[in-house]
């Protein structure tokens, strides 16, 4: 997914650059130059940041590609993969580290996504699915489907998408009073979070010691080594919710001024409103559906990027960007920066995520309101 | 139901249009029987009421008469609970949100804005229902942000974040971004509050710079009777919930009007700049004998 397709007004067409009204210098034109210069410079700093990231998204990618002195290996890889002369297929490189990497990026992807859209909408930093319970709902219904019905592979999957999204809808209903308010949704989502935890506690203290570790991945998150037919899977789905985000990030630019404001600009607040966390669930639901509830990705990605592009709205391009790099990261540390133990994922993102929720909190009170 | 309205007191008053011709972008905006609710609390009753076009309508009343709830329902935020707000003969709840948008703007009390958003970014948002998510931004949205930000004197602050500015400062820049949206119908719910007098001033030479250059017809909830009196073309009157008396401001704001509104006793008097009337409030330590005397006199 190209990070301008999901570019609320980053491209598209522009006053022409460079053109006479840029110096604003001139008084005939700084009526229209001034909005148009701070415009300007926003998106060449939203440029610029996009491009760091990408870099940086670029340099970690290869980095666990290559770790390890396999650079020749991966460079054979991609030969062969091009059709070039000299090119060498390599097990290593080809079916454990490619799909992992991929998978990886796109998961960073739609939790970066998701967690900004229903930050945005909500208006709480609070609001991501991994602290709401959906990403529980999802590690509950695997559970209870490898547990209780025995079964495995894709059947888990399906189960998992499942509960992500039955836990949201629960969520909605529940936090309904002739509408959705962000600090009454939070709030249902955090207590349905701990029943969550207490059902996934309930099976586990009755499964046997083999299934517990085939439940575990689903109760932390684990990449491991997916199956290209996985990452497709994945790969389809953001192709597919692509446009829905375009439209989701469009909504919140009237939604983010209040429901009044966004009335006025023709925008029906709570229908608007259901869209966009239907986006999010839908980003979230199948990225967990694949590699398990990875804590805190959703939840941190939004901030960083609006911390890197301070005053641009959800900068939805930079979360998914900022998404992709912390689990490509983290997924590095989880494989080779524990000496030979490898560790999930998840283990890694929530040592980071943990200290970040605290200096959230503590900066929140200081500021004393929860936005 | 006939579409037509009731009630000729509410109609315009007859007076012209100030400083321009009738013009394209005037729309008849009118509420017939209107009921508002919350739940089903009743807060507007039976309010039959005509915005006269091309003029400033101010919107007084008591706390708590509808005067905010009123404004909700022209701008169809809120849905009649009974009767019908009508644009231009057409039940506004059944108009497409969009066209709506396109056609009546509203700013409502105290509006919040986004987190670290720039003045530029925020009075960009107004361009919104002249936006799909498909057409981007255009050199035609950049000059009426300019303009908007011209006109209420914000364009030094295009790059400046909101939540840096002053009081008057933000409410200039949130008037600029409802300027943006180019609205023919403005509905501003107290615009100048929390404001102090010099930029109560402003905001309201701003708004009849509107309603005069433009031709936008402004109806504005205000609590200052006295500039309610003097900005206002025609005056809406509410007491719970419901319509007290329309018209020019001269014949409408009369002492009787305010006792029996208000329950203030006080002196309607001609206002030394404009000659509009302006009410002196009495007071329960002020009514010295003679001026009981004088009342009732």
């Amino acid at each position: 997914m190209s990070a301008a397709l999901l570019s609320p007004g980053a491209s598209g067409p522009d006053v022409s650059p460079g053109s006479a009204r840029s110096s604003g210098s001139s008084s005939a034109h700084a009526a229209s130059g001034a909005p148009a210069a701070a415009r300007r410079a926003g998106r060449r700093r939203t440029r610029r940041v996009l491009g760091a990231l990408v870099l940086l998204l670029l340099v970690a990618v290869g980095a666990s590609l290559t770790w390890g002195g396999l650079t020749g290996e991966v460079l054979g890889h991609l030969g062969a993969l091009l059709g070039l002369p000299g090119g060498e297929e390599s097990f290593v490189v080809g079916t454990l580290r490619l799909p992992r990497v991929a998978m990886s990026v796109l998961a960073g992807v739609a939790f970066g996504l998701s967690g900004t859209l229903f930050q945005t909408v909500l208006r709480n930093p609070l609001a991501s699915p991994d602290v709401l319970g959906i990403s529980g709902g999802a590690s509950l219904a695997a559970a209870w489907a490898i547990l209780v019905l025995g079964v495995s592979g894709a059947a888990v999957s399906a189960a998992a998408f499942g509960g992500a999204l039955t836990v949201a809808a629960a969520i909605y209903l529940l936090s309904w009073r002739g509408g959705v308010s962000g600090y009454r949704f939070v709030l249902v989502g955090v207590s349905l979070a701990f029943a969550v935890s207490s059902g996934l506690g309930y099976l586990l203290t009755r499964a046997a010691v083999d299934e517990v570790r085939a439940v575990l991945v689903w109760t932390v998150g684990s990449i491991g080594t997916p199956r290209w037919s996985a990452v497709g899977l994945l790969a389809g789905a953001l192709v597919v919710l692509a446009p829905a985000v375009a439209v989701a990030a469009h909504r919140l630019r009237a939604l983010e001024l209040g429901d009044d404001l966004a009335g006025g600009l023709g925008v029906r607040p709570d229908l608007a409103r259901l869209g966009v966390l239907a986006v999010g669930v839908a980003l979230a639901a199948v990225a967990t559906s694949q590699v398990g509830p990875i804590a805190f990705v959703a939840f941190v990605s939004g901030p960083i990027a609006r911390r890197l592009l301070p005053g641009t709205g959800p900068a939805l391009p930079a979360s998914a960007l900022v998404g992709a790099v912390v689990v490509v990261l983290a997924e590095l540390v989880a494989q080779h920066g524990l000496g030979s133990l490898e560790v999930p994922v998840g283990i890694v993102t929530g040592l980071v995520g943990a200290p970040y929720l605290l200096w959230l909190l503590a900066t929140l009170n200081r500021k004393g309101h929860g936005a | 139901m006939s579409g037509r309205p009731t009630g000729e007191r509410s109609g315009p008053d007859g007076r012209q249009p100030r400083g321009h011709d009738p013009h394209p972008r005037s729309h008849d905006l009118r509420t017939v029987g209107l009921d508002l609710a919350y739940d089903d609390r009743v807060v507007v009753h039976d309010l039959d009421l005509a915005i006269p076009p091309g003029l400033i309508t101010a919107v007084v009343g008591p706390n708590g008469c509808g005067k905010s709830t009123l404004l909700r329902g022209l701008a169809r935020l809120l849905r009649p609970h009974a009767g019908q707000v009508l644009l231009d003969g057409h039940p506004v709840h059944r108009l497409p949100s969009r066209q709506v948008a396109e056609l009546i703007g509203i700013l409502p009390q105290s509006p919040v804005a986004p987190d670290g958003i720039t003045v530029a970014d925020l009075v960009g948002r107004g361009r919104y229902p002249h936006q799909g998510w498909f057409r981007r931004w255009t050199s035609t949205d950049d000059q009426v942000v300019g303009d908007a930000l011209a006109a209420t004197g914000t364009a030094d602050l295009a790059a400046r974040r909101v939540d840096e500015l002053s009081g008057g400062q933000r409410q200039r820049v949130w008037l600029a971004m409802a300027l943006a949206q180019d609205p023919d119908v403005l509905l501003l719910d107290e615009p100048t509050t929390f404001l102090d007098v010099t930029h109560q001033i402003e905001v309201l030479d701003l708004l009849t710079d509107l309603n005069r250059q433009r031709g936008t017809t402004v109806v504005m909830v205000l609590h200052d009777l006295n500039l309610a009196a003097r900005y206002a073309d025609h005056l809406v009157v509410l007491a719970d919930g419901r319509l007290v008396a329309a018209g020019d401001p001269a014949d409408v704001l009369t002492a009787e009007l305010v006792a029996s509104a208000f329950g203030l006793t006080a002196r309607v008097v001609g206002d030394p700049v404009t000659g509009t009337p302006m009410v002196v409030p009495v007071g329960r330590h002020h009514r010295t004998p003679s001026l009981v005397a004088r009342d009732l006199g």
